[in-house]
């Protein structure tokens, strides 16, 4: 039963980096760079919900929806002022941005909330489902996030599969230059994207604290980090992949815990990534990029 | 009635001066031909009118309005359809989700009529609709290229290197496709290597060398001119 016990847990763990991961793999398809400040969006989200429901007393759902659409917001207008006019810098400026705008909103947190941390009440109430009796209680926030998560990567596959807008941005990760050529404007759909990937964040935020129930403005930074880690073990670009990358990450990270050490379950998490990108570079469900010549 | 008129561009790619000062208009319900070495300057010309580069000096007038300050994504929607090199599809999109893209600027209700109307002239692409685009043969697509670009149902298509690595006989099909849809109203700007090919389908044409029109006049007098036998011909 414990075995089941952390398995269950790992999958929780797992879908919410699966969640932010989707968030980089999304930016990283359609504007093909690094979004770093993504972790300390998801920490932004927290503060909102916190503040909306531990202060202002309002409803759980009200607080999630005020988080996802401050993120949103946020998100937009990052990449509106920070990226946007690097559209055609090297890389490497920006990756330094994005690094640069997560220390940025790191320390606006602390300006405006203060590193003391702040006791997190989960979105969903302390319970939890006594399964076998009572040998394997699962609780109801990782029950919440699992559905979350798999709800999350229906409703994505389907807005990508199905909607102009979600075709327009799968165009638009292949090819910006032809996508243009069809109407598409490049520029809202990067935009668009920034939107969805927050607004996941958001969500991925509230969840977080929900089960770890501890809100700093460095928060977001760890599982920001292992997220990405995920969508590049998944491999970066794909949504299922970022998907994979994350529930497996999860699970590995638990399994650490509990049984080689507390202490080393991130560098073993690490490891493992280091050893699937020796022997598969593209990460999982990656592709391999033709770069043209 | 003249519908894309080009005047005294100059473009640059950093410093290097690409295309120095050239002029050329088409005309509507023509097919018109720019020839030329590789690195002539053909695809940036393409690229300059629709907007996918900028050029320094000159003017650029489709149906009586200037296109320099219009953004990229808005040119489909004046009328203006550009087929790129290299055909650049969306490998990873099926079939239909490329003609669909290429109706992006167009309501919803009209896509369906105008995807039957492609399946209609390509009927190979209708058999593969569910089929990956990256899967499909290079003749195939160049055809889902040309579809995709009608989709938008512009007054001018403009064509580059429609015959690049394609066989003789899949040539010949495509510069076949490329006549019905004139005949049926489209007007053509057509850049090609092939200059054999391009100059017997086409009413004028255009050669480019460095940069520079060296020459131009009816398709049917280049094709007869010992300059242009020699350089393009192989005669």
């Amino acid at each position: 039963m414990t075995f089941l016990t952390y398995v269950i847990s790992g999958i929780s763990l797992g879908s919410v980096y699966a969640i932010i991961a989707l968030g980089y793999t999304m930016v990283y398809g359609i504007a093909k760079m690094l979004n770093f400040a993504h972790g300390d969006v998801i920490m932004v989200g927290a503060y909102v919900c916190f503040f909306a429901t531990s202060r202002f007393g309002l409803n759980p759902v009200i607080g999630v929806l005020l988080a996802m659409f401050v993120c949103t917001i946020l998100g937009m207008v990052i990449e509106r002022l920070a990226y946007k006019p690097l559209r055609q810098a090297p890389s490497l400026a920006v990756l330094i941005t994005a690094i640069g705008i997560s220390y940025f909103l790191q320390n606006a947190a602390q300006l405006l909330w203060t590193s003391n941390p702040k006791t997190y009440t989960s979105v969903v109430g302390n319970g939890a489902l006594q399964l076998a009796g009572g040998q394997l209680p699962i609780s109801y926030v990782t029950i919440v996030t699992i559905v979350a998560c798999v709800a999350i990567m229906v409703g994505l596959t389907t807005f990508t599969s199905k909607t102009k807008m979600g075709k327009a941005m799968r165009a638009c990760s292949e090819d910006k230059g032809a996508a243009q050529l069809m109407g598409i404007n490049v520029n809202t759909t990067i935009s668009v994207t920034f939107a969805i990937g927050s607004a996941l964040a958001a969500i991925a935020g509230v969840l977080l604290c929900s089960a770890y129930p501890i809100l700093t403005p460095t928060t977001g930074s760890m599982p920001g980090i292992k997220a990405f880690t995920a969508a590049v073990f998944g491999g970066i670009g794909s949504v299922p992949g970022a998907f994979l990358g994350g529930i497996l990450l999860g699970i590995i990270e638990i399994f650490a815990k509990a049984y080689i050490s507390t202490q080393l379950s991130d560098a073993i998490v690490f490891a493992v990534l280091i050893v699937v990108l020796l022997v598969k570079p593209t990460g999982l469900l990656g592709k391999p990029v033709s770069e043209k010549v | 009635m003249s519908m894309l008129k080009v005047e005294n561009i100059d473009v640059f790619y950093g410093a290097i001066h690409a295309i120095k000062g050239i002029s050329f208009e088409v005309n509507e319900g023509e097919i018109v031909t720019l020839i030329g070495a590789n690195g002539a300057g053909k695809s940036t010309t393409l690229k300059t009118v629709s907007a996918m580069m900028r050029p320094k000096n000159g003017t650029i007038t489709f149906l009586d309005k200037s296109l320099l300050n219009v953004a990229p994504h808005k040119i489909v929607s004046m009328g203006m359809a550009h087929c790129p090199e290299g055909r650049r599809i969306f490998q990873q999109m099926t079939v239909q989700e490329n003609l669909e893209m290429g109706a992006y600027t167009r309501a919803n209700s009209e896509v369906d009529d105008s995807i039957a109307d492609i399946y209609a002239r390509f009927p190979r692409l209708k058999e593969r609709y569910k089929q990956i685009a990256g899967t499909l043969s290079g003749g195939e697509q160049q055809m889902l290229a040309m579809g995709r670009a009608m989709m938008s149902k512009p007054k001018l298509l403009m064509l580059d290197e429609p015959s690049m690595g394609l066989a003789p006989i899949l040539v010949e099909e495509i510069f076949n496709i490329i006549q019905e849809l004139n005949a049926s109203g489209t007007t053509i700007l057509l850049v090609e290597q092939n200059a054999q090919m391009a100059l017997s389908i086409a009413n004028r044409g255009y050669v480019l060398e460095t940069g520079k029109i060296s020459m131009d006049g009816p398709a049917k007098e280049l094709l007869r001119d010992a300059r242009v036998q020699k350089a393009y011909l192989g005669g």
